[in-house]
């Protein structure tokens, strides 16, 4: 499923709301999220999942092909850990 | 780190805010988006949303583990895990957006 059929399963479940409207009521979830994990914020939604933020120190790397040492920067990353509820029922219990 | 926890109430709120819509008719379109992608995912069907990323189902095998406390083997069956892949925007956003904090 990608974001337009989302978008198009909740328009025919809401037949009083405007395609449009639709659209930005998705949208706004996702940019509420993104936004959240901008600011360093986690975002918990219970049964489903919490996204946060992880912080990877700085690193010497490699490059794979030459095997020469590079400086890899610290850096932020998104996370998603799966919450009880889900994890449970895509094992069905 | 500001240590913020947004949940779903401020989800609600910013489509309230958004959308013309009730309180409790935004707080249930939340509800019905997060309840799409799970049952999606529980069929097995990975879900992609654009500029954030994507939910994908990953089936792992049986493994026998161990119980680090006591050392123990616990056999481990075979089962689904949700993976969150994020997008390349999203990834960007938040390396560049936490840097100055």
């Amino acid at each position: 499923m990608i974001k337009s059929e989302l978008i198009q399963r909740l328009a025919e479940e809401y037949p009083s709301l405007y395609q449009r409207a639709v659209e930005r009521i998705v949208s706004t979830v996702f940019d509420e999220i993104t936004s959240a994990l901008a600011r360093g914020d986690r975002v918990e939604l219970r049964g489903f999942g919490a996204f946060s933020v992880k912080y990877r120190p700085a690193r010497l790397g490699r490059n794979p092909r030459t095997g020469d040492a590079v400086d890899v920067n610290a850096k932020a990353v998104p996370f998603f850990k799966t919450g009880k509820e889900l994890r449970e029922r895509l094992n069905d219990k | 780190m500001s240590g913020k926890t947004v949940t779903r109430a401020d989800l609600s709120e910013a489509v309230y805010q958004e959308v013309g819509l009730s309180r409790n008719e935004s707080a249930e379109l939340v509800e019905r988006v997060l309840d799409i992608i799970s049952d999606k995912l529980v069929e097995g069907e990975s879900v992609k949303i654009s500029s954030f990323g994507s939910f994908v189902v990953r089936k792992k095998g049986g493994r026998t583990g161990r119980n680090p406390k006591t050392g123990e083997e616990v056999p481990i069956g075979p089962r689904r895990v949700l993976v969150f892949r994020p997008s390349q925007v999203l990834k960007s956003i938040v390396a560049s957006a936490t840097r100055s904090s």
